[in-house]
């Protein structure tokens, strides 16, 4: 067994944005546009030029911030001080009295939710087979993720502590 | 006019030689502990994701009124959501450890050579953290039901 790895291509590799190619990802079942003289050439690319690697960076830097995040905010309230069973109306009063904690659970929410929204289309990328279905999981994703992202930033921003 | 078939050689690649018996194993990474790691590293990220919706819902009823909060938040403090919560941490826990893994082996020169090593880091570290912080939660759950 020969130990060289991915070099079994013929020729040398290339990158295919300095040559006007698409990458050679998420093509399309119904991927074959009408040209007379090029049949079954790859479509235009469409959407924002270098989405996907924004997004894979933008995983990597959410990801360090919401270690410290998510970790923190598991820590103050499982296992700092009483736990879970301190946790009532007052005390997410007090704790929302400081802008502290309310600019760390708005960066929390957001992080977490488009980090998170990301990494579940990336799982509906690679196991939905027809492109309707992956078109319909990512539909619901969006609208879940939007409806969550508006409503937590509702709650957070118009909290009142002395609401009856 | 440019075609498909650019850059084609034939006879350029050289044939490998057949193996000298077949292995079971049809590549280096399926089965591996690497593929281990992104299994759980999936499992868990979508686990938590499925928890941020309801844990959004639950805490928005504190717009509602400090009752509806507060009998909703009553129902979670039993054994059963205490057990829940100890896999929220293990599944938070592994999906924060490993994805610094997956950093490093990205953007770090030596990542990939040392990403096993990195995993057993990972699965150290893990147990570092988890087991005082299980303790802790015990203790919780301990003085609330016991």
């Amino acid at each position: 067994m020969s130990g060289t790895e991915g070099g079994s291509a013929p020729g040398a590799w290339t990158p295919h944005h300095r040559e006007g190619r698409i990458a050679p990802v998420m093509e399309k079942e119904y991927d074959r546009p009408a040209s007379l003289d090029h049949p079954r050439a790859p479509r235009r690319p469409r959407g924002i030029p270098y989405f996907e690697k924004y997004a894979w960076l933008f995983m990597r830097f959410s990801g360090v911030a919401l270690v410290f995040l998510a970790l923190g905010h598991l820590f103050i309230m499982l296992i700092w001080d009483g736990g879970v069973y301190r946790i009532d109306f007052n005390y997410v009063a007090q704790r929302w009295a400081s802008p502290f904690w309310q600019i760390w659970d708005m960066a929390l929410l957001w992080l977490a939710m488009i980090h998170g929204a990301n990494g579940m289309r990336t799982i509906i990328g690679d196991y939905a087979r027809k492109d309707t279905t992956k078109f319909y999981l990512n539909s619901l994703l969006l609208l879940a993720t939007g409806f969550t992202l508006v409503l937590g930033s509702y709650v957070l921003v118009t909290f009142d502590a002395s609401i009856a | 006019m440019s075609t498909q078939t650019a850059g084609q050689s034939p006879g350029s690649t050289a044939v490998p030689a057949p193996r000298p018996e077949p292995s079971r194993r049809r590549t280096l990474y399926r089965g591996d502990p690497g593929m281990w790691s992104w299994v759980l590293h999936r499992i868990t990220g979508a686990t938590i994701f499925f928890f941020l919706f309801v844990h959004v819902l639950d805490t928005a009823l504190v717009r509602v009124s400090p009752q509806a909060y507060n009998e909703v938040i009553e129902t979670y403090k039993s054994p059963i959501v205490g057990l829940m919560e100890i896999g929220l941490v293990v599944a938070v826990l592994y999906h924060a450890l490993n994805g610094i893994r997956v950093i490093l082996i990205d953007f770090w020169q030596k990542g990939p050579r040392y990403q096993r090593q990195m995993l057993w880091v990972v699965v150290g570290i893990f147990l570092a953290v988890f087991i005082p912080a299980l303790g802790m939660i015990g203790l919780h759950m301990w003085e609330r039901f016991l």
